[in-house]
């Protein structure tokens, strides 16, 4: 046998006949979104973080830093405050959660055979995101419930409410498209969460999630003006109070999203098709 | 849905030539050549680490080769992936399909992944449960169903698209020999159906069972290559071992097929302890001529059997050496390959 190794050239993986046209994909996404619906049916405990997290941060932060904030048996005038935030913050807990999910996927042989089908391999990552959002109106719908519960009032109109689910929900999905970069580019769970952790803490706490920032100092003021939680944060208080600007916070909360995307959605799905 | 067809010259549905991939200083696969002509069985026999899987991972678009060429059902693995993931089918060492999801999920859900129309994706995934023996199981996750099962389902997985050519990656290891069989049932079936397999496995048995041609890799490399039986005759063929009823007639036994001089006979030895003459074989008529003539000589027999050589033996006649286990530098690194995949 011939011991002559010819070189192959390094042609760019998609660039052949066989293109997947959309119809098909729509239906490939479909059925990935099913999977990982049935996977919650069959693990129920995965839908916890979405149902009790809402819950617990809640009832925690109202109760125990509303009464210094908005002074104490004012807490209803916190929960008016701290919901919308809360809001953002929903969406950032989610998309960590897909980082650590992709991560374990990959973990399985399963991920070898979708990766050897005829299907984009984008369509893996996007039933990933449409299912993750699914999650994230839930856990949406009990904060606000809860919020109702607690005092929150809609002072906008239901268009304006309507727009504070949307622009929360849009800035989430397009989180997850990091984590998901960061869950296929870690080794493990454990090492994914504890680096999300690492982003998570002061994005969160570094807003105007939780108390108006003109107490902070002013170079902390600098970090939670560009901090886009704060700009989703108080995009969605405008919008439910229905005074304030809504426009600038809105524009700053949509330019943010769609930067992540456009960054982090091409290099997740390049990592995806790559990785061994 | 008829199976797909291939077009190639020469009726190879697997072409390989030079094939190369490194993973930095370990050479996973060292400039492989080979073919599997349509509708026959390849096995590609090797020790852990000899690169199988690395190879198998090239073949169906998985990993990019450094260097050489593969085509299968025509297609170039690295220019058209596209169009080559629609004649493939993959059942790999660890179970490739969703452990959460019933059997029947499952394979729904690879039907529609292969656009069948929900209709034909229900009717397909029931089809081969009921092949696959799996159907009284069709509810339960995969998760618990036995090893063989779960086997059983990856092939079932595989063979939904109807795949022309199937790469079958140590389809049997981790299995009890009960379980081994049912799998090799399996994939003989397919292989009369018309499949054309490439099958990797670390034992000759195997090969024997299911392949029509062998490739032995070792690091990276063909060591040898040829059809099953003439690479039997190479190694040696089989061992028959005879014990004769009273232990104290083993060299008695010996010394009387040495002077019998039956063709091709020679060098049967006598194994005190485990009370048995072996006597290396490569024919049937060979055993049958062995057997009678003790017969005729009037020696009582206990048992008989014959034994394929091992890999080791195989090696052993095949490179004068015995296997190389992969270093601990190599199994670092294809554990690393499949960081993303425990089973």
């Amino acid at each position: 046998m011939s011991a002559a190794t010819m070189t192959a050239p390094r042609v760019k993986p998609g660039a052949d006949e066989g293109r997947i046209g959309l119809r098909a994909n729509l239906r490939h996404i479909g059925a990935l979104v099913r999977r990982n619906a049935l996977q919650i049916k069959q693990d129920p405990e995965s839908m916890f973080d979405a149902l009790l997290m809402p819950i617990v941060f809640i009832l925690l932060f109202t109760y125990v830093f509303g009464g210094q904030i908005a002074g104490k048996g004012h807490q209803d005038a916190y929960v008016q405050h701290l919901v919308p935030g809360m809001m953002a913050m929903m969406g950032m807990n989610i998309a960590m959660a897909v980082g650590t999910g992709v991560n374990e996927d990959f973990r399985k042989g399963v991920m070898d055979r979708f990766r050897t089908m005829p299907i984009a391999r984008s369509s893996v990552l996007i039933a990933k995101i449409v299912v993750e959002v699914g999650r994230m109106l839930v856990a949406t719908a009990i904060l606000l419930a809860m919020g109702f519960l607690l005092g929150l009032e809609i002072k906008g109109s239901m268009l304006e409410f309507a727009a504070a689910i949307v622009l929360s929900t849009v800035f989430g999905a397009a989180l997850m498209w990091i984590f998901i970069l960061l869950g296929l580019a870690m080794k493990t769970p454990q090492a994914v969460q504890g680096v999300a952790m690492l982003v998570l803490m002061p994005l969160q706490f570094g807003s105007s999630i939780f108390t108006p920032t003109t107490k902070m100092p002013g170079w902390l003021q600098d970090f939670t003006d560009v901090n886009p939680l704060s700009q989703l944060a108080d995009a969605a208080r405008a919008l439910i109070d229905g005074h304030g600007a809504v426009a600038h916070p809105t524009l700053v909360t949509l330019a943010w999203a769609v930067a992540i995307t456009a960054i982090t959605m091409p290099l997740a799905v390049r990592k995806f098709r790559d990785k061994t | 849905m008829t199976r797909q067809t291939i077009t190639t010259k020469g009726g190879n549905a697997v072409e390989v030539r030079g094939l190369v991939k490194h993973f930095g200083e370990v050479k996973a696969v060292d400039g492989v050549d080979l073919d599997v002509r349509e509708g026959t069985v390849l096995g590609v026999l090797g020790p852990n680490g000899a690169g199988k899987t690395t190879l198998v991972r090239c073949l169906s678009t998985l990993l990019v080769p450094d260097a050489g060429s593969a085509f299968v059902a025509g297609f170039d693995v690295v220019r058209q992936p596209r169009a080559l993931r629609r004649t493939i089918g993959l059942t790999g060492q660890y179970a490739s399909v969703d452990e959460k999801l019933s059997g029947w999920e499952n394979l729904y859900m690879i039907g529609r992944l292969l656009d069948l129309s929900r209709k034909d994706a229900r009717r397909r995934a029931d089809e081969m449960l009921e092949r696959f023996s799996l159907t009284e199981a069709a509810k339960r996750p995969a998760a618990k169903y036995s090893g063989g099962m779960r086997r059983r389902l990856d092939l079932a997985a595989s063979m939904i698209g109807r795949p022309a050519v199937l790469y079958l990656d140590e389809p049997t290891t981790g299995l009890d020999p009960r379980t081994r069989n049912e799998v090799w049932e399996e994939v003989q079936r397919m292989v009369r159906e018309g499949a054309t397999v490439l099958l990797t496995t670390q034992y000759m048995e195997e090969a024997e069972q299911l392949a029509n041609e062998l490739t032995v890799i070792d690091r990276g490399r063909v060591i040898a290559e040829g059809r099953v039986d003439e690479l039997k005759a190479k190694v040696g063929g089989r061992t028959l071992q005879i014990r004769p009823s009273d232990p104290g007639e083993l060299d008695r036994m010996v010394g009387a097929i040495a002077q019998a001089g039956l063709d091709g006979i020679a060098g049967a030895t006598a194994d005190h302890d485990g009370g048995v003459v072996n006597v290396p074989i490569i024919s049937d008529e060979q055993l049958t001529a062995v057997v009678s003539l003790l017969g005729q000589r009037g020696f009582a027999l206990a048992g008989i059997s014959t034994h394929l050589p091992s890999l080791d033996e195989v090696f052993l006649a095949i490179t004068g050496q015995k296997t190389s286990e992969a270093t601990d530098a190599e199994e670092e690194v294809m554990d690393q390959q499949y960081a993303g995949v425990s089973a």
